[in-house]
């Protein structure tokens, strides 16, 4: 069973979507010890970092996060929280990954969000990760943000816009998309697929 | 790259897809969870869904729909049509769409724009513009050799293009590019811009205005209306800063299926996703 992070982030509903369609159980919740025992972990969401760390704080999630030793894939706002700090609302979040959270900065031939579709790029010092197998070369995948992580020691995959981004992280159990798998297309199915059969 | 994209709108009414839409190898050409599906392995990038049902109260076929299309569809997409207040806009978030679309709720009450943002996020919020030349406007455009030799501020002062509501039927007050410009700044994370001057033409899109505004604004522009064959779409996004193209009639009945739009594009040197 997958266990999907339930917080005061919206679009988690997608990703349970997304799951379905591939026929694997998933369950919405933020029971802690219902995370620790599920065999895999969905960290999900959309929204602003400084209000989803203080939820997750009040109640104690962000530890739990921070302790789980199966498999945990970070999505969108789910992947910024597992890094070191974001400048939206100036947040301390979880450091799992050793990279920072930075805006766009916006011109008008860069639209901020960066919102649509866009390339991954791996090309860094962790290669074929399991994540990101079996997938055709040059392939882009859905992105919707206005925040980003640099470029770090965990990098899978980058994206370039304005200035090149990590577009996936990985480190020891921790997995994490900037992009949305769940609304990307065939590409997004894989992405899941590869991460529920670890 | 950032790829352009294309967008197939379907216009929807008591839960069902308007008649029309002709679908080779389809089983119900009037479903439009079926269409859906249809077009997301077709490789359209996005889907929008515009709710034409007369009645007010249409949460009640128009939310399981979009609950519906949730659980078949693998890429985002759009609702619209007749959302003009909070608690339904919420309630589409809700059962799964990644963007509601607003047109005359907000040209009626700007202020749903804030607060629809502060309750959903920027990213979720289209603003539709229905835009039209004003006979002045006209006017001027013919006089001269190109819009390119009317200064910019000539363009803006002389309210050539205004927006209009009710489908293209009611003129309002207000002057396309200062409307959105207000748009932006009241926190829309997008603008669907539908030239009711070129809708339906089949002629090619209202490419002055979408130039115009697609480098004033930060925010992403949807272009629509007009649209009818792959150069319409590649002039499109050669000579304006357009994000995506939406269109309809042309998708539906298999006048320019969206592989063949795509593969036009790409030879055309456009960058779009094609996997």
């Amino acid at each position: 069973m997958i266990a999907i992070v339930k917080y005061n982030a919206g679009n988690i509903g997608s990703v349970t979507n997304a799951l379905n369609r591939l026929g694997v159980e998933s369950k919405v919740t933020d029971d802690p010890t219902e995370l620790k025992t599920a065999e895999k972990v969905i960290f999900p969401g959309v929204g602003e970092a400084g209000t989803a760390m203080k939820y997750l704080r009040e109640r104690g999630l962000d530890q739990v996060i921070k302790e789980l030793k199966q498999p945990v894939l970070g999505i969108c706002l789910g992947m910024q929280l597992m890094c070191n700090h974001s400048e939206e609302g100036d947040t301390d979040c979880l450091r799992i990954f050793d990279a920072d959270v930075k805006r766009f900065l916006n011109t008008s031939e860069f639209k901020v969000p960066h919102m649509g579709w866009n390339s991954i790029n791996s090309e860094f010092r962790i290669q074929n990760s399991e994540l990101l197998a079996s997938l055709e070369t040059n392939v882009d995948v859905y992105y919707v943000h206005s925040y980003c992580a640099e470029i770090c020691e965990s990098t899978i995959s980058s994206c370039d816009y304005i200035l090149p981004f990590s577009s996936a992280l990985q480190k020891d159990n921790f997995y994490a998309t900037q992009f949305h798998p769940e609304k990307s297309a065939t590409v997004g199915e894989q992405i899941l697929r590869n991460f529920i059969e670890f | 790259m950032l790829k352009k994209r294309i967008i197939p709108c379907l216009d929807i009414k008591d839960g069902r897809t308007v008649k029309g839409i002709n679908f080779v190898g389809l089983r119900d050409a009037g479903d439009p969870v079926e269409l859906a599906k249809q077009y997301a392995s077709q490789g359209a990038d996005e889907l929008c869904f515009l709710d034409i049902t007369a009645t007010i109260e249409k949460r009640d076929t128009l939310v399981p729909l979009v609950r519906e299309i949730a659980s078949v569809l693998n890429i985002p997409f759009t609702v619209g049509g007749g959302i003009s207040d909070v608690s339904l806009a919420k309630e589409i978030i809700k059962a799964g769409a990644d963007k509601i679309a607003i047109n005359s709720a907000a040209v009626k009450r700007p202020g749903l724009i804030n607060e629809l943002a502060a309750e959903l996020g920027s990213q979720c919020i289209v603003v539709a513009v229905d835009t039209k030349c004003s006979r002045e406007g006209g006017k001027l455009i013919n006089q001269s050799a190109s819009l390119d030799q009317i200064p910019p501020q000539v363009r803006n002062d002389q309210n050539i293009n205004k927006v209009f509501v009710a489908g293209g039927r009611v003129e309002t007050e207000l002057e396309t590019i200062s409307w959105c410009e207000e748009i932006e700044r009241r926190g829309a994370g997008e603008i669907l811009l539908t030239s009711m001057d070129h809708d339906g033409t089949k002629n090619g899109f209202a490419l002055e205005i979408t130039d115009v505004l697609s480098r004033k604004l930060s925010i992403p522009i949807i272009a629509s209306g007009g649209g009818g064959t792959a150069a319409h779409f590649e002039e499109l996004f050669k000579d304006t800063q357009a994000s995506a193209g939406l269109a309809a009639s042309i998708f539906h009945f298999g006048e320019l299926p969206v592989p063949e739009l795509k593969k036009q594009l790409l030879e055309a040197g456009i960058t779009i996703r094609t996997t």
